[in-house]
């Protein structure tokens, strides 16, 4: 951006890099250049994501490392500053919480000083404190989303972190205040492409729709190896193309994107409404390029920002041990509950703890760990099977104790007509691994707002290459 | 499975399961032609019922899209354990869709229908 206020005449057409749907993944700095020399006017890239889990929103730490981030956001700030676009970075440290902006930020400045580069940089907070979710809630517009129920104070107090979720308006506002450079906090993914080309005064059904269709990289394309992607919307549809020349977009390709991560593979809902793409036609402009026209987007009467939060569940010890005696594998569920019943006992005799005070998962890897019930019966025994004992307690000395009681019995557990007393492969010594806090998702609800922009903070700097 | 039973993932070109955000679950079919997609929905293999029977869910909540024009059948419904809780097995519900590509493509006759995961 060269000008403080961007125009509000609306652009024949918006183009963006969208480079990987990860920053940190390992984005292709040629690919980066090639989208630039196609006449990228912006470059958006996503950082953050629900989908690794609680901890990093309950903990406020990045998943990815600060070296992995920082080697893309090198090749993505050079191109940026080089070109003289912009750079909006969504959902930082992963999670987007105030320490994910600020640990992206100081990355940002690190950069600079090495490459001797000058932009100016906004950076948007997203984290909200439990006081504004309670007065809210207290005011009555904090809504549930299906299929959990009505939100009640105790779950917000129960939060270490509360972010709500960004949509495009916070993103404009930096740009057209100058930013070159925009870190996020908490953004919807589609938020980041969507708010370069609404700000350009593009219509929304084509900014949306090409926003959800490139929010991962080339997972739109036929071949996701990470080259990302290069969209242009116009006045009409979006277009959309690998940046890598040997890949290529085809119009099943596109439209199953809808399907990706998505309940409702035909509605998306944003803060200020829901992209519509029932009525939305793919074609092939030609053996790579695809065209979408019919996109449509609803505005909603009341703005929404939808709040994810985290909290610590209790502590967690794990332990793990392996078996391949085949008369123990060929009664595994039997092994297990003779140990539950067995570990139970041990525990109330010698913590004089009931058994609603903690919680065992034992989980047979190669048995059925991964689908539980849902495994089909009735399979041939396997070769080998590894045994994950989580234990969980309300604080850590408590979960490793019940751990250690334990381990007697992951060792030697002797099932029902056994003549010797068997040992079990233990794969570490100490075979218990304290995990720390163990945090989960509390939060599926949306607030209303008066503005789209209330609930977010935006602070603007000069990083400058001296 | 007997013999000669035709699953939905030998039928299909593809069949794969992944979170839509912590809360849901998400299962995509992928048929390689347009007579496939016509055999699986007139099979009336994918119905809420026989989801919910097959993953444990009310069938009231599990949400079936028909998608002609990619030849995709969509299933979706609410995880029974949000994403990364103590009982969750499968952080992302990437392997979540093995009992559904188990599922035999036809309705087996009479009144109780052979359905895997039975244990």
């Amino acid at each position: 951006m060269t000008s403080p206020v961007a125009p509000m005449t609306a652009a024949p057409s918006v183009s963006l890099v969208f480079p990987s749907g990860m920053l940190g993944s390992g984005i292709s700095a040629e690919m980066v250049s090639r989208g630039v020399r196609l006449g990228a006017d912006a470059i958006a890239i996503d950082a953050g994501s629900t989908d690794s889990g609680p901890y990093y929103l309950g903990a406020g730490e990045s998943k990815s490392s600060a070296a992995a981030v920082k080697r893309d956001l090198r090749i993505l700030l050079i191109a940026a500053t080089g070109a003289g676009i912009p750079l909006v970075v969504g959902s930082c440290g992963t999670s987007g919480t105030d320490a994910g902006v600020d640990w992206t930020a100081q990355l940002c400045r690190q950069i600079a000083e090495e490459e001797r580069l000058g932009f100016t940089l906004a950076r948007i907070y997203s984290e909200l404190s439990r006081e504004q979710v309670l007065e809210r809630l207290a005011a009555r517009r904090v809504t549930p989303l299906a299929p959990s129920g009505p939100l009640d104070p105790e779950t917000v107090n129960g939060c270490t972190h509360i972010v709500g979720v960004m949509g495009h308006e916070p993103i404009v506002d930096a740009l057209r205040h100058g930013a070159d450079v925009v870190l996020a906090g908490r953004a919807t993914d589609t938020s980041l492409v969507a708010a370069v080309a609404l700000m350009h005064g593009l219509p929304p059904g084509p900014s949306w729709h090409a926003a959800k269709t490139v929010e991962c990289g080339d997972q739109c394309t036929t071949s996701p190896r990470g080259g990302g992607v290069y969209v242009t919307i116009d006045q009409s549809g979006f277009q959309v193309e690998p940046l890598d020349p040997a890949a290529a977009c085809t119009p099943t390709s596109v439209a199953a994107h809808m399907l990706y991560e998505n309940a409702d593979p035909y509605r998306l809902t944003e803060p200020s409404g829901t992209l519509d793409t029932s009525a939305a036609t793919y074609t092939a402009v030609d053996d790579r390029v695809v065209r979408v026209q019919g996109s449509r987007f609803d505005t909603a009467a009341i703005p929404t920002i939808k709040l994810e939060g985290s909290g610590i569940a209790g502590y967690e010890t794990s332990s793990f041990v392996a078996i391949v005696d085949p008369d123990v594998l060929n009664r595994m569920d039997e092994w297990t509950q003779t140990l539950l019943t067995r570990l139970h006992g041990r525990v109330a005799d010698l913590l004089g703890l009931a058994a609603d005070k903690y919680a065992i998962q034992v989980r047979c890897y190669g048995h059925d760990a991964v689908l539980g019930p849902l495994a089909a019966a009735g399979r041939c025994p396997p070769a080998e099977v590894g045994v994950l004992m989580l234990v969980r307690a309300p604080d850590q000395a408590t979960a490793t104790a019940i751990a250690k009681t334990a381990n007697p019995l992951l060792l030697h557990l002797p099932l029902a007509g056994m003549t010797s007393l068997p040992s079990y492969a233990f794969a570490t010594s100490p075979a218990e691994t304290e995990r720390g806090a163990a945090y989960e998702f509390r939060l599926n609800h949306v607030v209303q707002v008066d503005t789209p922009t209330e609930l977010f903070r935006t602070t603007i700097t000069e990083v400058t290459d001296a | 499975m007997p013999d000669g039973v035709l699953t939905v993932g030998e039928f299909a070109e593809q069949v794969r399961s992944k979170n839509a955000g912590p809360f849901w679950i998400t299962l995509d079919i992928f048929l390689s032609t347009d007579a496939d997609y016509e055999t699986l929905v007139a099979a009336g293999a994918v119905t809420p019922e026989r989801v919910g029977r097959l993953y444990r869910v009310d069938p009231a909540l599990v949400r079936v899209f028909e998608m002609p024009h990619i030849r995709v059948v969509k299933v979706s419904f609410p995880r029974p354990v949000p994403a990364g809780s103590f009982e969750d097995r499968d952080q992302h519900a990437g392997q979540q869709y093995l009992p559904l590509a188990l599922m035999p493509l036809h309705r087996a006759p009479g009144p109780s229908p052979a359905v895997g995961g039975t244990r």
